[in-house]
């Protein structure tokens, strides 16, 4: 165990370190002058000069780099270009409306597309399995941009034009003082996330379940005379369900890292929103925060996937 | 078949038995499933409108870029509703819909179906190499497949196109760059378990190189999971591209690209007052992927009969 960990540790480390220089090659190799979108274009040559040295630019491209590692080894990602806060506080102002969305996403897409994926694979080719496939394709080819905002025009405008307002046109609320407020305004995108995710979990929640009901201790609890159900929910569920925790983590990490597309739709200031202004203000050290910490979750999502698998499934170890 | 056939069947009356080869049972079986052909055929009349782009452009006599501030847009300076003169519409600027949507066709067909068989290519000879030859290879290549995938490549998008600026060709590098992986790891469980087979032994014992029986005898056997992963990367490359467009990254305005025409009815959420500006182009894009994933499954249905699940099976009467 203590070894299969140290190796999955090792990888992780290894995913960062390739992220890292990846965003540093980009950047360094990148046209544009750093000093000159700090200062703006007023600046004057001294100006430039000075604010060169005070980040660091005018020394050696390795020695950049290796303090450019040092810092962000120690959760140090550096200031913003744009208004001088620190990148890490950026981006914990904009944490919760991310974590919002990817809480109540998940809770909806496992709610809504491991039932289906279970009736679909109880009654392979017949109408409810139909029907489950068609839910499948449909939902793995919905853009989830054209979802949010179809969803936008028939829940938030068609009301607001018959005189009332169902769902708000987006934004997003903190959970406290008011919760049942957080959750009016967070109900679109969790929708819209969730549906175009289910899909996935339905497949694989069908693909499982008509492998695991074909295995040899389903027939034997069958030929002992368990009750079907028992079976499929007993002896069937969790083998099903196993492979279902790697998906998972790899979706709650992309999530966290930004839900870039859902933030934008609903005017959800999160960490893919950040992302996106970054971009549009060539703020590079946001920028390489933002990715940065995506790698994080998706690195630390890897190993809690691992250990959790171990724990339900020994013969990984 | 049918030459060769009627002469005999005419003077013998008795029913003919045809030999079906491996390609014709596939295509009867496709051709017997009613939802891959709407899909087929939705496809060729997208390609059919994408090719006819300039002709759309002709008859319509609007140009995709051309600004119509007299006839559309409403004295207000709305965009005007689906009339005789513009079939879909118009959209923020005046511009003609159903040409713009003829030329996003052109890019979303592009690049879905480029990237996707280069995507495909690079996934095809890394997972071959790293399943014919095993050990510190195989390694390598795995870890960097699982370093790919646990990369968040939307991010990276966004920083790439930061840098470098929006293009076509940029677009089309970042989905190929995330999206071989897929298709590497199939390819790759698939040869570790082929390369056992006597069939290659016999070739090895013959005296054939490694080039060789990856390339003649290992790789023909692959065909079926190369069409079928292939058929489904092109709706994620079409939806990648639609979403990089989307985000403003993807094909630069004001060439026009269903993404792009979508993310101008999101901005100042002018699509509220103006629902073609998103049905129109979302319709096209859902129906779009829907279609190359129906056709995917349908593909591996009818190539693999026995990978499909077990189905009732219920006695048709026959015409």
């Amino acid at each position: 165990m203590i070894r299969f960990l140290a190796g999955r540790l090792a990888f992780a480390a290894l995913i960062l370190f390739a992220l890292s220089t990846f965003v540093f090659v980009l950047f360094f190799v990148a046209p544009g002058d750093p000093a000159r979108l700090v200062a703006g274009d007023k600046a004057t040559e001294t100006q430039l000069i000075q604010i060169r040295s005070n980040l660091g630019l005018d020394r050696p491209i390795h020695e950049q780099y290796l303090s450019f590692l040092g810092r962000a080894a120690q959760g140090d990602l550096g200031y913003s270009y744009r208004n001088q806060q620190p990148v890490l506080t950026l981006i914990a102002n904009r944490l919760p409306a991310t974590v919002s969305l990817v809480i109540g996403g998940v809770i909806l897409w496992l709610s809504v597309g491991i039932p289906v994926g279970i009736m679909s694979a109880r009654h392979p080719g017949g109408w409810r399995d139909r029907l489950g496939q068609g839910f499948i394709l449909v939902g793995l080819s919905f853009p989830t941009f054209v979802l949010g905002m179809v969803s936008l025009y028939v829940f938030y405008f068609l009301p607001r034009q018959a005189g009332f307002t169902l769902f708000p046109a987006g934004g997003f609320k903190p959970f406290w003082p008011n919760p049942a407020i957080w959750a009016w305004h967070m109900a679109l995108p969790w929708a819209t996330v969730a549906l175009t995710t289910a899909a996935v979990y339905a497949r694989l929640t069908r693909g499982q379940m008509l492998e695991v009901m074909s295995e040899d201790y389903i027939r034997t609890a069958r030929a002992k005379g368990v009750p079907e159900h028992k079976v499929v929910y007993k002896h069937g569920l969790r083998a099903t369900l196993t492979p279902l925790v790697t998906q998972l983590g790899a979706d709650i990490a992309f999530l966290l890292g930004g839900a870039i597309v859902i933030e934008q739709v609903y005017g959800l200031q999160g960490v893919g929103a950040l992302a996106i202004q970054a971009v549009n203000n060539q703020d590079r050290p946001v920028i390489i925060g933002v990715v940065l910490l995506g790698g994080f979750f998706i690195v630390i999502s890897n190993i809690v996937v691992d250990i959790i698998y171990s724990l339900l499934d020994p013969r990984v170890r | 078949m049918g030459g060769r056939m009627s002469a005999d069947t005419e003077a013998t009356e008795a029913p003919t038995i045809v030999q079906r080869g491996a390609l014709a049972l596939t295509v009867r079986r496709l051709l017997r499933d009613r939802a891959s052909m709407a899909a087929v055929i939705f496809i060729l009349l997208l390609v059919v409108f994408a090719a006819a782009a300039p002709l759309v452009e002709a008859w319509t006599g609007h140009s995709p870029i051309e600004q119509f501030r007299d006839t559309g847009l409403s004295t207000m300076g709305l965009p005007v509703a689906p009339n005789g003169e513009f079939v879909l519409g118009t959209d923020q600027l005046g511009r003609d819909v159903l040409v713009r949507l003829a030329y996003g066709a052109r890019v979303s067909l592009l690049v879905g179906v480029v990237a996707s068989l280069a995507a495909a290519l690079v996934g095809i000879t890394i997972g071959v190499i790293a399943g014919f030859f095993g050990g510190w290879i195989d390694a390598v290549l795995s870890r960097t497949m699982d370093l790919v995938m646990s990369v968040p490549f939307l991010l990276c998008a966004l920083a790439l196109v930061s840098v470098f600026g929006p293009s076509l060709a940029l677009s089309i590098g970042v989905i190929v760059f995330f999206s071989w992986t897929t298709m590497g790891r199939v390819i790759r469980g698939q040869v570790i378990s082929l390369r056992e087979r006597d069939f290659v032994q016999a070739s090895r014992s013959l005296g054939a190189g490694p080039l060789s029986i990856m390339l003649i005898d290992i790789l023909p056997n692959l065909s079926v999971p190369i069409i079928v992963y292939t058929t489904m990367m092109i709706p994620s490359s079409i939806v990648f591209e639609a979403t990089l467009s989307f985000l403003g990254l993807g094909i630069v305005p004001p060439a026009p690209s269903w993404g792009g025409m979508l993310a101008d009815a999101a901005a100042n959420s002018i699509y509220l007052v103006a629902w073609w500006l998103v049905i129109v182009p979302g319709t096209v894009l859902l129906l779009t992927t829907l279609s190359f994933n129906i056709l995917g499954d349908g593909l591996r249905d009818a190539l693999d009969p026995k990978a499909r699940p077990v189905r009732l099976r219920r006695k048709r009467a026959k015409p």
